[in-house]
């Protein structure tokens, strides 16, 4: 990672602040589930929080994102709400989706999250259809739709940057591509080992980033969202990154080498960025943040926690708009 | 006098009319614009309304996303499925996504999405062009399933169904395009979950829907003759479903026959069977007949299709030999 500008500093650092609330979040959860404290599953961005932040940095009032199963980093990102979130998986009557969704089926459509997915590929249409609602709309607006390289093999990721390009749609196709779709590694289910190479397929621009450097990834994207809100059509941004944990919660990561493991983690998005941080001389910085979100993380939870539960007698309500 | 259009005039009438009162309802789907759409009812509408149709590439799950996007983000789009045979295609948009959004995400967004689709049997079109596949619908919380069979009905609940904020599946049977009836140019809406007493009797009650409701209507005056009075019900909505309505007439009558196009097995047919039996036990006079299609593929020859549907005086001589002989 590059020496970071004067004037970036103040913008890392509250970069690596919510990247830290993305990083402490997942690891209470996953430290919950280990406990038994947390029903059904999770599927854990640990890894993989420089793709959230770096692309919601570019994100503006209005402009719509469509997650995947692992998408409690984008809504933290965008600024969600970390009791709600809490709460929707202590299932919590005040929780986003009052128990309802749960990890996989997440929404906060006041700030523009517009759901987790429980389909791989499910939510690429729909964050399509979001762009083109954007692009009718004719506020400059823009859509994201962020999705995995299993995804990238789906139906439906062929057809939406298909469509979006002939509709020129401001739709950001954002592939974070942790090179295993479950435990299934991309060399042995994707003909491309790039998945950007497929944008041209598509007839639209295919950028990489790197992501464990936050520079990086928030470049690349910011390239990506300026095409969009400029009219000129959509972009397939790919991120490399790992995920450190399992694709759920009950995954012992047989199928990775713990070589590999290693490797990625070490050079992780945060680690990168607090060693540099260091180097530069903001390591007290560091440490207030480290120490701030970690308070913020506990009392977010112990709130959630205190919440009464998700209310069995109106669960048959609100089917039918 | 009131005006008398086809179903086909009717729908299109409808959606051209709340298109003009509303700039953010679309129609999508293939072949839409100028060639009128594969059975011609959006004929002409791309010239009237130039900025709210837009036609598609061959990708119907993603399309039926799309359009379920754009729901999302303050639109009413009404897509067009070409046979609701390729549905299939769509099913995950439509089933996993469109009708538990509302209620997975606790009410934060709503899907006001129509999806028109063109069903049936009976053209010599094949296995693979002619289902009726209503009864997968049903089973599935969050839709609404209509499926009206006069040109009355549709533009009625086709107004109903661009008033909902839930996706609706609205089902046209292609043999039905041509028919025509009475349709009052007011500005009227049939209510969700209604069904229709087609015409009124004490000795039989018959539930149908889609076309087997005018064959219904043709074995109700065959009976007539023979001094049997039936009652037919259209159905008229499938999902939800008119308790009252079937549960009242089969207290009167004590007699109940199900006729659908539909598969025999597990479907809408079947639904009323069982509701008649749980909710009218002690006024049953007979066991419940059913007529629906074989358990096969519709063979595709129109000898082999006809052969399989069912006719007037086929079905009246099974419901007399079935009912009234002792």
């Amino acid at each position: 990672m590059n020496r970071i500008p004067a004037d970036l500093i103040p913008r890392r650092l509250r970069q690596l602040d919510t990247m830290l609330r993305i990083r402490y979040f997942e690891e209470r959860i996953d430290k919950l589930f280990a406990m038994g404290k947390l029903g059904g599953t999770c599927h854990l961005c640990i890894g993989q929080e420089a793709a959230a932040v770096g692309v919601t940095e570019h994100l503006k009032p209005g402009d719509k994102v469509v997650s995947s199963h692992r998408g409690h980093g984008h809504l933290i990102a965008m600024g969600g709400n970390l009791e709600k979130l809490f709460a929707e998986l202590m299932e919590k009557e005040t929780g986003y989706c009052r128990g309802r969704g749960g990890t996989q089926h997440l929404c906060d459509a006041a700030i523009g999250f517009m759901g987790t997915n429980g389909i791989t590929g499910g939510g690429i249409p729909v964050g399509t259809g979001l762009g083109l609602a954007a692009k009718l709309d004719g506020r400059g607006e823009i859509a994201v739709s962020f999705f995995g390289d299993g995804a990238a093999n789906q139906g439906t990721f062929h057809e939406s940057l298909n469509v979006a390009s002939v509709w020129k749609l401001p739709v950001v196709f954002v592939c974070e591509n942790n090179l295993y779709a479950m435990s299934t590694p991309i060399a042995r289910t994707t003909a491309v080992q790039d998945i950007a190479v497929r944008a041209a397929s598509y007839g639209m621009p295919g950028l990489i980033a790197d992501g464990n450097d936050i520079h990086d990834v928030e470049e690349k994207a910011g390239t990506a969202v300026k095409h969009c809100r400029s009219g000129s059509g959509p972009v397939l941004l790919e991120i490399k990154t790992y995920r450190h944990k399992g694709h759920s919660k009950s995954d012992a990561r047989a199928y990775r080498t713990k070589e590999e493991e290693r490797v990625w983690q070490e050079n992780d998005c945060i680690l990168k960025l607090t060693r540099k941080l260091k180097e530069m001389g903001y390591g007290k910085k560091v440490e207030e943040i480290d120490l701030r979100v970690h308070q913020i993380i506990a009392q977010a939870e112990a709130a959630a926690a205190s919440a009464p539960s998700a209310d069995i007698n109106r669960v048959a309500q609100g089917v039918r708009a | 006098m009131t005006p008398v259009l086809s179903c086909r005039e009717a729908i299109r009438e409808t959606l051209a009319a709340r298109m003009s009162g509303e700039p953010r309802m679309f129609l999508m789907g293939e072949d839409i614009g100028l060639y009128g759409g594969a059975f011609g009812v959006t004929r002409g509408l791309i010239d009237r309304f130039p900025g709210q149709i837009i036609e598609t590439p061959i990708s119907e799950n993603s399309f039926v996303g799309i359009a379920l996007g754009a729901s999302m983000g303050g639109y009413r789009p009404v897509v067009e499925i070409m046979f609701m045979d390729f549905v299939t295609l769509a099913m995950d948009q439509i089933v996993n996504h469109a009708a538990k959004m509302h209620y997975m995400y606790a009410g934060q967004i709503t899907t006001p999405l129509v999806i028109r689709m063109a069903c049936g049997g009976g053209r010599g079109y094949g296995a693979s062009h002619s289902q009726s596949l209503e009864g997968w619908f049903v089973q599935v919380p969050g839709l609404v399933v209509l499926y009206p069979s006069t040109p009355e009905d549709m533009k009625g609940l086709l107004n109903s169904a661009l008033d909902e904020n839930s996706p609706v599946i609205f089902l046209e049977n292609k043999m039905l395009y041509d028919t025509k009836g009475p349709v009052s140019s007011e500005d009227f809406r049939i209510p969700i979950g209604q069904a229709r007493v087609t015409g009124a009797g004490d000795d039989l009650t018959i539930v149908t829907y889609g076309r087997m409701a005018y064959l219904s209507q043709e074995v109700r005056e065959i009976l007539g003759n023979f001094g049997i009075s039936v009652e037919v019900i259209d159905l008229r909505s499938l999902k939800p479903l008119d308790h009252e309505c079937i549960v009242a007439s089969v207290e009167k009558t004590g007699r109940l026959a199900i006729v659908t196009e539909a598969s025999p097995l597990a479907g809408v047919g079947a639904e009323i069977a069982a509701l008649a039996a749980e909710k009218c036990f002690d006024y049953l006079r007979a066991p419940i007949f059913r007529s629906s299609l074989p358990d096969i593929p519709i063979p595709a020859a129109t000898s082999l299709e006809k052969a399989i549907f069912p006719d007037a005086p086929g079905l009246v001589e099974n419901l007399i030999d079935f009912f009234f002989t002792p």
